[in-house]
């Protein structure tokens, strides 16, 4: 079950610098580790985050295996108009996940 | 001696046993007290507290129906913000069926059981944490509650009599750091009191959330000794008793600890 918090404001000025939060709930076993029984656990992590506003990408994120469990990410960007933000994760495993936000600049 | 001084004498005499070894109440403080700001600061935003994310989960499995009942937590309760409002600060509390304390997680178990006839969540598993992560939010900023019940009193005893008893091959109670070694490190860790005031936590050590059991086992693993099994007796009345001695404090649940 993916979960995904996302923290955008909902209001912001124009040419306003806001900062957005993501929290994504994700194992991100790095494939380094073994069980008891000495075999390799694989590695099953995140490895690409990526942040679209109205469809053009303003931020985008690499993650490799030193990175913690349910990784958080936070970035700034500028309000310049009002519109939605997509947010997606993709990992190993076929691991999609979606998030979105709207946000409503003055 | 002054007649002044011999009350004096008296007075502190008089105060000395209910404090032995115990902390005062005013000098009681919750793991996060002990946190780094930065940590502080993860457990206070909702939306930076990987904890949130099992109380997202939990929200989703109290509304899905399970068990030959088919029935969801919701069918019965209602809103959880309304009906679960305060329930985490009583816990453990006294089930009369099996007339021993059950903690939270085996509540939720016992409702499984009997209402929805579907089979009990595993120790530790993530849909129990989801569950009791959502019922303990309910209970943020309440006081802790738990022990009131005259029922629990022989079973508080007990939770007591573990807290102070030496265990494993360092040979250290639970008392030895918590009670009278609080205010020191271990190694570059504060040691803490052991107030239970935000389970489940989501502890970053783990990189994941966990109950206040596995906890415990961390803690008795540490000593050397051999851990108690999840939801024996003697567990819940450890909890219990963890959880009287911080009777009046604030839920901080679901908490973020290093």
């Amino acid at each position: 079950m993916a979960a995904a918090l996302v923290n955008v404001p909902a209001k912001a000025r124009r040419g306003a610098v806001i900062e957005i939060k993501t929290l994504m709930s994700h194992v991100m076993e790095p494939g380094y580790r073994h069980t008891a029984a000495g075999e390799v656990v694989p590695r099953d992590i995140i490895t690409s985050f990526t942040c679209r506003f109205n469809g053009a990408e303003i931020f985008r994120a690499d993650l490799y295996p030193a990175i913690a469990a349910n990784p958080f990410l936070s970035f700034f960007t500028t309000a310049s108009e009002s519109g939605k933000f997509e947010f997606e994760w993709i990992g190993d495993n076929g691991f999609v996940a979606t998030a979105s936000a709207a946000i409503t600049v003055e | 001696m002054t007649p002044r001084a011999l009350l004096a004498v008296a007075l502190l005499g008089a105060a000395l046993p209910a404090l032995a070894g115990e902390i005062a109440t005013a000098d009681r403080r919750s793991g996060y007290d002990f946190m780094s700001p930065e940590t502080k600061a993860m457990q206070d935003d909702d939306t930076a507290n990987p904890a949130m994310l099992s109380v997202l989960d939990g929200e989703t499995l109290w509304t899905t129906k399970a068990g030959a009942a088919n029935k969801s937590c919701n069918d019965c309760h209602g809103a959880v913000d309304v009906s679960m409002k305060g329930v985490a600060a009583r816990y453990p509390a006294f089930n009369a069926a099996s007339a021993a304390p059950v903690d939270l997680g085996q509540r939720v178990n016992l409702c499984r059981g009997q209402h929805q006839e579907a089979e009990a969540f595993a120790p530790e598993s993530r849909e129990l944490l989801a569950l009791t992560a959502l019922i303990a939010r309910q209970s943020r900023g309440m006081p802790i509650t738990a022990g009131g019940d005259p029922r629990l009193t022989p079973f508080l005893a007990r939770g007591r009599e573990l807290f102070v008893q030496r265990q494993g091959q360092l040979n250290l109670a639970c008392a030895n750091c918590h009670d009278d070694n609080w205010d020191k490190h271990l190694a570059g860790s504060s040691i803490t009191q052991g107030q239970p005031t935000g389970y489940p936590i989501y502890r970053l050590e783990w990189q994941g959330m966990g109950s206040l059991q596995r906890r415990l086992r961390g803690c008795m693993t540490g000593v050397r000794a051999q851990a108690f099994d999840f939801d024996a007796p003697d567990m819940i009345a450890l909890e219990l008793y963890l959880m009287s001695r911080a009777r009046g404090m604030t839920i901080d649940a679901p908490a973020v600890r290093p």
